[in-house]
Formats: C-alpha cells, structure tokens, sequence
C-alpha cells in the first residue's frame, strides 16, 4: 500500500500535513503526535523581522467552527532558523515554512534567507485576512498575486506553494494564475474572513473585529473550491479546510487534492494528524486501494 | 508531563449560583502544582475548543475544578455526572511555584487575593504554602459566596463583597486596606481591574506580586499564539512584547506584564 505523494518533486511519506498556524512549529505538539509520521509539518508564517500580531481577544469559538486573528506573531526569520528549523530537522518529515510579509521585498527577503536552509518547500501566505499590509492585499488582486508568484520563482530555491484565500469571486482563475506565473502548487482554503458580536456587551468579540473562519463549519466551501481549482490547474493541488478526520481528507483527496492539510481540529485533539493518517490507510485496505493516488480526483 | 486523556468524573456539585464544583478522576493529577489549569473538551462536535479552567484542589489520582458557567461549553460540562467520561489536558501552564523568583521561608508572610471566579486556584495555593496565609477573597454579594469554609482552613481569611453584604464592601483591596494585612509576597488572580490595582498596590509597597491572567485559548499547550498578553520587555520566546498565557503562565511575575 503506498500512501505517499509528490509535490513538485518532493516526495511525501503520506498526504497529511499541517496548516499553518495551528501546529507552531511542531514543538509543543510533539509531546503528543510523533512528527515522524506526518507527511510534512506546514509552519506557522514567518516574516523578516518579528511581529508582535493583534491585540486579544485573539480567537473566538463559533458553531462547529472557530475564528482567529492572531495577525501573523512571530519571531522573524533569524529566530526561526536557528530554533524552529534547528528542531524540525531532528524528524523525518518535510519541512514546508510558511512565509509572510507586508510588501513583496520583505516576502523576498524571507525567500532569500531559507535559500540555504533544510526547509524542503515555501508557502506563501497571501491570504490571511488578518493584517493590514500584505497577505490577503495580494492574494485578491489576480495581477499582485502573478507578480508575487513570478517574483518569489526568480528568487527561491526551494519548491513554491502559494497558498490561496477563499475570500475570492473566482477562486479557479486564482489557481490559474498561480500556475501561468510558475508555481510550483497550490495550497487552499486559507480561513474564510468573519465576524461575532456579543449581544450582551454589544461589542465585537474579536480586538481585531474580524478574523478568519476555520473549523468543520467551513469544510464544504474548501471542498468546492478545491474541487474547482483542481479542475483549473494541472499543478498539486493541497487541500485544507475543516478537516477533523480521515473521510474529510478523502473528500479533499477525491475533490482532486494530492495533499491534504489539518488545522484546527489539532485544538480539538492534538492526535488528530495521526488518526487521519491511520484511518486513510484504513479506508485504502478496506477498498482495496493500492495507492492513493488511484483515488486523487476520482469524484463524478 | 501533560496528560490529554478520557477521564471520569467523580463528582459535580452547584456550590451556589452558576458556580460548580467537579472532582475529575485523572492522570493528570500526579503532576499537577497550584496555579496550573486544565483544558476540558466539550462533548460537542458543534463546540471546537477546550475550556482552559483553573486546577482548585489536588488529590492523588484527582483534580477538582471550580469553575462558572459564562455560556455554552461551561453549560455543558456542569451536566456532567459521576461517573461520565470527560476529555482532558493537563496540567497546563507553570503554576505558582515555578513562577516564584524568592524564597518562601516559613516566616514569609503570603497575601492571597482572589476575585470572583479567580478564587478557586488560591485554595490549592494556600494549602501548598508552608508559612504564614491570608487570604482575601472578593464575591459579588453574601448569597454568592463560595469555598469560603475550605479557604478558613487553609489561612487567615478576608471576605470582601460588591455590596457589603459580608466582610468588607469593596474589593479585595479594600479588604486588605481595611485589614492592614501586610505581605511579603502577593498572589493574585480576577478579573483585569483587580489585577491592575494589585499590581500598582504591590509596586507602591514594595511587595513582589504574581498574577494570574486569564485570555480565550485555543490550543492550550503554547503553538498558537491565541492567549498572549503584553509583557513589559521583548519576551526571549516570540521576540516581541508579547507571552503565551498558556504556555510562559499563566502566572507572571507583576513587573514583567502589561496590564
């Protein structure tokens, strides 16, 4: 049975990995989950300098889903090379590092210091919906997102997934041009942008107003979106969303994705990335499924 | 060492209004110290995130929580009955001693200030001290008040309530003014204008103060970054004025938090 998957010729022990921003950077969880056995660990983004994030309340809990807006903390690229990859590169997975930046020099830059690192593949975050330069401003504008993609290509040395927002009309033409601009995949959905209001303060819940929705409430939307850029591109698609067991994965696997990723469902149960893993190897024996990539794709 | 795991529960009791009291039959009490919470998971699919509660008693093989029902989740978990499975993770945080900078000698006099639902995790402290306790504890009104016997047990006691209904009217510090309780070291956990004024009490005095803050979590174990507040310098963790309440507390020495 072989559960392993190529992306951009990277090859993964099997199609699980993290999304980024859910998992740090792998430390606190691997009390709980060996790392070993995941198919790659997709970092917390990290930018050129360190970023203080939003004011708190941060996260906010929603019906089967939950919204965030932590604004991108983290303690730059110099502190994440010398402890975060240090650590990852003690374990047997792929290391995807997530990267952000207000303007497309400090992307660059960020590029430019992982050229010689262990990090096996770049995500390019241009979709988070919760800082005010950057991120989302070039993942919604289908020119700003080319001229990003062609830019980091010039530069990076490693693999490139840009990773896509959902809070678009067309999300098949942003997976185009992802792909006419050199990308190397694509990963979605990024959080979906939202709002609660506590009606007893009447005040927003979030310091930050809005955030993004993550959680089962949203698996449907990445589903269909993954399902449409699947079908607009012939790059890897890494799909993400929702996620809390083996048959969401499949549905993103079958949807058309080479790769699936587990978000927030990791608050809910930090072993969730292994019992994913566990049960699609299930699914494959008890289907007579020999690779999985017989089934990347398969709906109709 | 933190556990996750499905527990039991040994018992569930409504202690007075919106105020329960759970005994949960777990592994995380081998390690457990004051100060330090546990996250329980809703039954819920509908409900993602644990709830971070504060650890009131220790007991071999036991912990017992204190806590108040402020919506869905904690609704929920006050169902709960004896014997009924719960997921848990814990202990979690640094707790009370691991924060301490001092020395406690059996002379030092400790001041314990709980507000509100802050309260609870003061009892575990208070017994676990080995030197002079007061403690001053801040309820809403007389009708409202909670382990206010097992706290007379474990230290001097000082009620304080928002309408004068028992012990002093006020606050905490109200309580400790009227009192003229003096300390050498002051623990304090409620609600963020109570925390403000003990810090600025303490500093005023002299007094080495920790405080026990409280922020929404997600994950619990410090990979997030949901549950921050503001630290006075560059934290040596995230690189920014900035700590994880979950994971570097969520006790924190009064002079290294911004309130």
């Amino acid at each position: 049975m072989d559960m392993s998957v190529n992306i951009a010729g990277v090859r993964l022990k099997n199609p699980v990995m993290t999304a980024s921003g859910t998992f740090g950077s792998g430390m606190e969880y691997s009390e709980f989950v060996d790392l070993n056995k995941l198919g790659a660990v997709v970092t917390k983004g990290v930018s050129l300098e360190p970023w203080p994030g939003n004011p708190t309340p941060r996260v906010a809990e929603t019906y089967g889903g939950m919204l965030n807006a932590i604004g991108l903390q983290n303690p730059g690229i110099d502190t994440f090379i010398e402890r975060d990859l240090k650590f990852l590169s003690g374990f047997d997975t792929k290391v995807i590092v997530n990267v952000c930046g207000k303007t497309v020099s400090e992307y660059l830059g960020v590029v430019e210091r992982l050229a010689d690192t262990d990090a096996d593949m770049l995500e390019i975050n241009v979709s988070c919906p919760n800082v005010k330069e950057g991120a989302i401003a070039f993942g919604q504008d289908p020119k700003a997102l080319a001229d990003i993609t062609e830019q980091i290509k010039k530069k990076a040395r490693q693999p490139v997934i840009m990773k896509l927002s959902p809070n678009v009309t067309d999300i098949a033409l942003m997976a185009k041009v992802c792909e006419d601009s050199g990308a190397d995949a694509v990963s979605l959905i990024n959080t979906i942008t939202g709002m609660k209001i506590d009606v007893r303060t009447r005040k927003f819940v979030l310091a930050n107003r809005t955030g993004g929705l993550s959680g089962p409430a949203i698996k449907p939307v990445a589903v269909r979106m993954v399902y449409q850029a699947a079908s607009a591109v012939s790059i890897p698609v890494i799909g993400m969303g929702g996620i809390t067991c083996a048959e969401d994965a499949l549905e993103f696997i079958m949807a058309g994705a080479s790769a699936v990723a587990v978000g927030a469902a990791n608050f809910t149960d930090p072993y969730v990335t292994e019992k994913v893993i566990d049960g699609i190897g299930e699914y494959m024996k008890s289907n007579g499924i020999k690779d999985i990539k017989e089934i990347t794709g398969c709906v109709s | 060492m933190k556990i996750r795991e499905t527990a039991s529960v040994i018992s569930q009791e409504c202690l007075c209004d919106g105020i329960y009291s759970m005994v949960i039959a777990t592994k995380a009490a081998e390690s457990a110290q004051a100060g330090q919470f546990v996250m329980i998971y809703p039954g819920s699919a509908a409900r993602l995130l644990p709830r971070p509660i504060s650890i009131c008693e220790i007991s071999p093989g036991a912990v017992r929580i204190v806590y108040r029902i402020a919506g869905a989740g904690t609704e929920e978990m006050s169902h709960l009955r004896a014997g009924d499975p719960v997921e848990i993770l814990g202990p979690n945080g640094n707790g009370f001693f691991a924060a301490v900078r001092e020395d406690i000698r059996p002379d030092t006099k400790a001041l314990l200030l709980g507000g509100g639902i802050g309260i609870p995790p003061m009892l575990e402290l208070a017994k676990s001290l080995e030197c002079d306790v007061a403690i001053a504890a801040g309820y809403r009104s007389a009708d409202e008040m909670f382990l206010t016997r097992e706290l007379l047990a474990a230290g001097r006691l000082y009620v304080a309530t928002d309408d004068g209904s028992a012990g002093t009217r006020g606050t905490v510090m109200d309580a400790v003014r009227e009192n003229g309780i003096d300390a050498d070291i002051i623990f304090a956990c409620g609600p963020r204008p109570m925390l403000v004024a003990v810090k600025s009490y303490a500093a005023k005095k002299g007094i080495s103060a920790y405080l026990s803050m409280e922020e929404r979590m997600a994950c619990g174990i410090g990979a997030c970054l949901g549950c921050v507040c503001a630290s006075a310098g560059i934290d040596d963790h995230s690189k920014v004025k900035n700590k994880r309440v979950c994971a570097d507390g969520p006790v924190f020495p009064a002079s290294e938090v911004e309130l």
